[in-house]
């Protein structure tokens, strides 16, 4: 058997990097839609906030700070290469301590609370992350890292619906999602469907979606053609750039499906902000 | 642009309407969930506060932490509606206005219009430029929150827009409509 060794500390390395890079520099593929967003914007205010926004992004890529405040809780997708071995310490720390750096020498907030209910004491660290980690044939490690506000992540929903719904049944679940939330989850937001699997397959399906580029398609043209529609009836509601009504409520969304049980359909929708921040790097 | 230097007075409030964009210049104080908490169960027993908040703008923010050389770090908006609960408490107390982002319900809206109160967003995740109006930065109270203490911040030129006027007027009722194509 061939194993290959990693240190621990080129994935602690590797996370710290890659967290201070998405929170200082936004994805091409944002800036590239919001400069987009400036010339169709029919609203004068709308266009005003999508400059302040590209202004924004601008200033924090320059000045190497983060380009929100809420740097996040930090999630990862992780596909785990089975011939990778550790040296030094485990996964799952290597990764935490680069949480840890991250968010100390580059300046982000942290805003983890050790206990959801009661206690709420803020950990000092960010730590714990979310990690999904996703066992696949090879000697890498490749790790997609981001931090997701939670203005946003407030406004995601999930519904257990059921195959007689059908495809207008996802539509309208998305569409009544994203109404609820309206200028709450700072537009224009990035929309995360997840349809397929079980309930919790599906809310990992919408995290994965966000951090997708907004610039790809489902390679299956029947969910391409949806990801189209759900954009182009967001961009009909009027919420607009802040919420402040404009034609730029959404600059993408992407879906990602399972297959799924006889008798369900799992929808899960998570919200993503116009700071949609995830980077990838292989080990 | 109208130009409004904080302590805002009654009458700048009654001449601003919905949809005006403002920059502040003056002095206003920050706080957002965990503190509001704090001081709505000291509104509750009837205690004192330990800042004062008659005739302030509360701006409902967390920063991220100042870089070297900075007056304070990225500094944007967060969610108004969690605030909801205790809003109107601090507004019939004296507190004069809010800036943040996104909806509120009607309790806030009602609690506004009595008390002559105003509603600002800032524009949510422009941090870094907003921060840019942030000239210095000041504890006041409640240290041990970190990120959601109570401070003092001097601003100049801070940008924002009226969403909820003295009279109960919202622009995030009235302008999605205009550009709805559903």
């Amino acid at each position: 058997m061939d194993f290959r060794v990693i240190k621990a500390e080129k994935i602690t390395e590797t996370v710290k990097e890659l967290l201070m890079d998405c929170n200082y520099n936004i994805g091409s593929d944002i800036t590239n839609a919001l400069e987009k967003a400036k010339e169709t914007e029919k609203s004068e205010v709308g266009r005003q906030v999508l400059c302040q926004l590209i202004e924004n992004n601008k200033i924090a890529h320059d000045e190497q700070v983060p380009l929100c405040q809420d740097t996040g809780m930090v999630v990862l997708f992780v596909q785990y290469g089975d011939k990778v071995v550790i040296d030094g310490g485990s996964f799952k720390n290597a990764v935490t301590e680069g949480v840890r750096q991250a968010y100390k020498e580059g300046y982000l907030r942290k805003s983890v609370v050790n206990d959801p209910v009661f206690d709420r004491i803020n950990t000092r660290d960010n730590t714990p992350a979310i990690i999904h980690t996703e066992i696949v044939p090879g000697e890498k490690i490749v790790i997609t890292a981001g931090g997701k506000g939670f203005g946003s992540e407030n406004m995601s929903a999930i519904k257990m619906l059921t195959p007689s719904y059908g495809a207008e049944g996802v539509i309208d679940f998305v569409l009544d999602t994203v109404r609820k939330a309206g200028p709450n989850p700072c537009p224009p937001m990035v929309v995360g469907v997840g349809i397929g699997g079980t309930f919790e397959k599906a809310a990992q399906l919408a995290k994965k979606a966000t951090f997708r580029s907004i610039e790809t398609s489902n390679p299956d043209p029947r969910y391409a053609e949806m990801e189209q529609q759900l954009l182009d009836r967001i961009n009909k509601m009027g919420f607009g750039p802040a919420g402040l009504g404009g034609t730029t409520t959404a600059l993408g969304v992407n879906i990602e499906t399972y297959p799924t049980h006889i008798a369900g359909m799992p929808v899960a929708v998570n919200i993503c902000c116009h700071a949609a921040r995830h980077k990838t790097a292989a080990i | 642009m109208k130009k409004i230097n904080l302590p805002i007075t009654d009458e700048d409030i009654e001449n601003l309407k919905a949809g005006d964009s403002v920059l502040l210049t003056g002095t206003m104080i920050t706080g957002r969930d965990a503190a509001h908490k704090r001081l709505y169960e000291l509104a509750q027993k009837g205690e004192d506060f330990p800042v004062d908040i008659n005739g302030e703008i509360i701006y409902y923010v967390g920063p991220a932490p100042a870089k070297p050389g900075h007056a304070v770090g990225p500094a944007g908006p967060t969610s108004s509606y969690r605030m909801d609960k205790y809003a109107p408490t601090l507004l019939d107390m004296g507190l004069k206005g809010m800036i943040g982002k996104g909806a509120r319900n009607q309790e806030v809206i009602d609690a506004i219009v009595r008390n002559h109160g105003i509603y600002f967003a800032a524009i949510g995740g422009a941090a870094a430029l907003i921060s840019k109006s942030i000239k210095s930065d000041e504890l006041i109270c409640y240290d041990d929150l970190g990120t959601e203490s109570i401070r003092r911040y001097t601003v100049e030129d801070f940008p924002c827009i009226v969403v909820i006027d003295c009279k109960g007027n919202n622009i995030y009722e009235t302008e999605p409509k205009k550009y709805c194509t559903e």
